[in-house]
């Protein structure tokens, strides 16, 4: 039974020299050969044992499910034990995952990508792998998505051999990055990102050592929070650790080790099963972008990082007859001097905990959907980094809004099919990320970052609008918290929270809408704040005629008249931001400045107390024209204000009126009418694509763009000459025609002299994807 | 498990109730939905010509009945291109790459920065319907969203004959 004739064995493995690298090698190799995972063209255990295989698949999934849900409990970091982000996962002897608990789990991949990087990497010879052993890993070059989330990885022994590894991650609220919070705003290189360790043995016998607590604590800001991060994944790995030589007991260790492997190529069926049922065959195309506003004075970096530039993430989806799928990200931009780099794992593995909210929502979420897919990520791009100084804090940045454009591709399928309940116009940009520091209001050195990002609009479907204030793509589990723990954790006091008025897209079905607090300081020290989400772009689009979300701005007012306001009992601001065009708060204060723009990316500024700070949470995208949507729902938007009447009639083509009461109504006949009108203005004052294409071909031709969109071409042309030909030949442009960094009005470092992390000594990156 | 032709309507007119959408959504797919939704579709559309595939809302790939040659239709009627062109380059194009124009839309600074994104708005030339907002930089190619492999998908996966 425990092994199989294309050569994997099964068996537990008694380590030492290269036995685990050697194993590897062998999964890997017959999963090419046979197309299968680890050559499993059978699986003996599901067809002979079914009951039993679903048995221990059960017993292992509410194990997980269990220990982050207990111990969560012994944090203290609201970000952790309110918003739930951390995550807990099972693997086999070489790295792939089994099963994954709830909560952020992207990190299914990332902790993968730590264990087969110390496998690849000799780690079984020194520092050596014995039982009680605890490893600690957040090193962004080896894959994860940013230093904020570190892992906590054991190695899982039945007696003297191993049977797999159990990893467990949180975000943790400071990572002693050169700004407070966890996702600081200002490092350009990894050398200001935040401390990073790799793979590092920090435990013996289960228990941490004391080096690596002094050590660490000295790091970081946050240290309360920091040390109960650590125990709560400690605790939750043993718990694992536990349940599953619990289950080998039971069941015997070839049935578990079978299962081990089985339960993965089990999620690559699976996968293929669903892309089958779910979507047609054929070739998907999209693209999608995000801004870097890094030239402005309030962002304060090194000369050579301030430029202002476009993240560009094309992507052409392949759905193959056989039901296996290629996604392709050629085309990208390239990597640059800001801290939304992301690297292939954290890429492909974020892939998946979209892919839970959509094409494959099941409990089988393993490794097996990434030996379905094929990933290609040319290096050198945003995502495949060709450097190793690049910084990462804020990768989530650059992901959330690359993935947006994927949603229009499955959805597109999904629609073509009849299955109009999975379509989704996209997801939101998950922003603003309040963050800062200083001295709190209990007098200790602290950082924040409000997850209040976890709760953004969602996107249209095509049945119904998006959902209002309630998720993010990166945690399907997130929430907004309540305010009165985030007054604990943050010396801000909340002066309002409310629905944001036309931040959802529009549409026949409109994206859901986001929502704004006021925040004022009050008994910090030394305290500073910045901003950071999308300003003067939308990284999602709307979708078959639905609009894309509202951008961004930012607000914050600084030596206000507040204090006195509350004393003499005054009007304060307070309630929404509700019309940007027609600002309110600053009608109830006076202040000594006030900076309301689209510069929603800043590096830290000093906060008074009584200053305020503006957190808006962005809505989703639209599905369909407006002008089809049920005038029942344009009277709720209104009244539930969600939605300024001025836009009622300018985009939805209504045409409304008051009651003595105040309440919106709108006249159906009337709408009708101006309806009707509306289609024939659209073509009236449109024009046919191909004349269209004519004048921007002439501005092509003269190098007329802004600077910012003339480096995000630049960049992708130089990593993808592919690109360059199909721009090209779309705008039937001359073919001697190119774009290149050194004609720009910007710096380029980066452009010329790059050096990756294997030209290290002794190193050897772990190739995931196609480059 | 199939669903009523009924609910499948309800499904397309967004009138449906949440608890049957709920099941939809969590339950294995019904096999069934393609064809169902077909016959609604080709029901509702005011010309006779076989829909092949819905391309995406309101337009369709259909085989036109007396030449027999795929194209992507409008539910209006109008004929936009062969079914493996880019139906945005025969449509009608609006494009929003003014402060003016970007703040019909939203208040101003909610739209987007027209030096770093434009909305382009492409119309059915028959009927005025706003059939796709792009939102890319200057300069962006007009993206081709898709080219379903028809045969394919009938043949192999659905395992009918293709018409």
């Amino acid at each position: 039974m425990a092994k199989v004739a294309s050569g994997v064995d099964f068996r537990p493995l008694k380590l030492g020299g290269q036995v685990l690298k050697q194993h590897r090698d062998a999964v890997l190799h017959t999963s090419r050969e046979t197309g299968h995972y680890a050559g499993l063209i059978r699986m003996d255990l599901k067809e002979k044992e079914p009951i039993l295989y679903n048995k221990v698949f059960s017993r292992l999934r509410a194990g997980v499910v269990n220990a982050r849900e207990t111990a969560k409990r012994i944090a203290a970091s609201p970000i952790v034990e309110q918003e739930g982000e951390l995550c807990f996962t099972l693997y086999n002897p070489v790295g792939d995952s089994l099963m994954t608990s709830t909560g952020i789990i992207i990190h299914v991949g990332t902790m993968g990508a730590a264990i087969k990087y110390m496998i690849e990497n000799g780690w079984e010879e020194n520092p050596g792998i014995r039982p009680g052993d605890i490893f600690t890993n957040n090193d962004c070059l080896l894959g994860n998505v940013h230093p904020c989330d570190v892992h906590t990885i054991v190695p899982i022994f039945w007696e003297d051999q191993l049977v797999g590894w159990v990893g467990g991650v949180t975000h943790v609220i400071d990572t002693g990055a050169v700004g407070p919070g966890s996702m600081t705003m200002g490092p350009v290189q990894r050398f200001g990102d935040g401390y990073q360790v790799t793979c590092r043995k920090t435990g013996e016998n289960d228990r941490p050592l004391r080096d690596w607590i002094h050590e660490s604590q000295r790091s970081i800001r946050t240290t309360r929070y920091w040390l109960l991060d650590e125990r709560t994944r400690i605790a939750g790995c043993h718990m694992i650790r536990d349940l599953v030589l619990d289950l080998i007991a039971e069941v015997g260790i070839d049935r578990y080790m079978r299962f081990a492997y089985e339960v993965i190529e089990d999620g690559r069926r699976g996968l293929i099963r669903r892309i089958r049922s779910l979507t047609v065959p054929g070739t998907y195309r999209g693209v999608a972008f995000v801004d870097v506003g890094y030239a402005h004075p309030d962002v304060n970096v090194p000369p050579y990082a301030k430029v202002d530039t476009i993240m560009h993430a094309p992507h052409e989806v392949t759905i193959r007859p056989d039901g296996t799928w290629k996604l392709d990200f050629d085309g990208s931009s390239r990597w640059g001097w800001h801290s939304f780099n992301a690297q292939p794992v954290s890429f492909t593995s974020g892939i998946w905990v979209m892919m839970t909210q959509t094409l494959i929502p099941t409990e089988l979420i393993n490794d097996g959907a990434y030996y379905a897919t094929q990933f290609r990520l040319p290096k050198g791009t945003w995502q495949n980094p060709d450097d190793r100084r690049t910084a990462h804090s804020y990768s989530w940045h650059f992901l959330v809004s690359a993935w947006s454009a994927l949603w229009r591709s499955l959805s597109t399928a999904y629609f073509a099919r009849g299955y109009l309940e999975e379509v989704n116009a996209g997801n939101a940009n998950t922003s603003n990320w309040l963050q800062g520091g200083g001295f709190n209001q209990y007098n200790e050195i602290h950082a924040v970052n409000s997850f209040e990002a976890a709760s953004e609009g969602t996107g249209a479907t095509a049945v119904k609008d998006g959902l209002d204030h309630a998720a993010a793509i990166w945690n399907p589990e997130g929430d907004m918290g309540d305010m009165e723990i985030w007054e604990l954790a943050e010396p801000l006091i909340y002066l309002s929270r409310n629905v944001k008025a036309n931040s959802g897209g529009y549409g026949k079905y409109r994206g859901g809408c986001g929502y704004e607090t006021l925040r004022m300081v009050h008994n910090a020290k030394d305290w500073t704040m910045f901003f950071m989400g999308n300003g003067y772009m939308s990284s999602d689009w709307g979708l078959m005629g639905g609009y894309p979300a509202a951008t961004g701005y930012r607000f914050e007012a600084h030596g206000t008249d507040l204090k006195q306001r509350i004393e003499q009992g005054l009007p304060l601001p307070l309630g929404p931001d509700a019309d940007p065009d027609h600002p309110g708060y600053e009608q109830k204060m006076q202040a000594q400045s006030v900076r309301r723009d689209k510069q929603t990316m800043t590096t830290e500024t000093i906060f008074e107390n009584y200053d305020l700070y503006l957190n808006y949470l962005r809505g989703g995208p639209g599905f369909g024209d407006p002008i089809e949507r049920d005038p029942e729902k344009i009277e709720a938007d209104l009244n539930g204000n969600y939605l300024l009447p001025r836009y009622a009639e300018k985009v939805y083509g209504a045409v409304i009126y008051q009651d003595e009461e105040g309440r919106w109504h709108v006249d159906r006949e009337a709408t009708r009418e101006r309806r009707q009108a509306i289609r024939q203005e659209r073509i009236q004052k449109s024009r046919p694509t191909r004349e269209w294409m004519q004048e921007e071909r002439e501005r092509i031709l003269r190098k007329e763009a802004s600077v910012q969109v003339r480096h995000m071409f630049a960049t992708s042309f130089q990593l993808s000459p592919k690109f360059l030909e199909e721009f090209k030949r779309f705008w039937n442009l001359p073919e001697d025609w190119n774009l290149i960094e050194d004609e720009l009005e910007a710096a380029t470092f980066g452009a010329h002299h790059r050096m990756s992390v294997e030209q290290l000594p002794d190193v050897k990156r772990l190739v995931l994807v196609e480059e | 498990m199939a669903h009523d032709k009924k609910k499948i309507e309800e499904l397309i007119d967004g009138t449906i109730d949440w608890e049957t959408q709920h099941r939809m959504l969590s339950e294995p797919k019904d096999e069934e939905r393609f064809q169902a939704y077909l016959e609604i579709l080709q029901e509702r559309v005011p010309w006779d010509d076989r829909i092949l595939l819905p391309y995406q809302y309101h337009l369709y790939i259909v085989q036109k009945k007396d030449t027999g040659e795929r194209v992507i239709k409008c539910d209006c009627g109008h004929e936009f291109c062969d079914y493996r062109d880019n139906w945005k380059l025969h449509a009608r194009i609006y494009v929003r790459d003014t402060e003016e124009a970007l703040s019909e839309i939203y208040p101003k600074l909610m739209a987007p920065d027209p030096n770093w994104q434009v909305y382009r708005e492409y119309y059915c030339p028959g009927c005025g319907t706003l059939l796709e907002v792009e939102a890319p930089t200057p300069w962006y190619p007009v993206i081709h969203n898709w080219e379903p492999d028809i045969e394919t998908f009938y043949k192999e996966w659905l395992k009918v004959p293709l018409p």
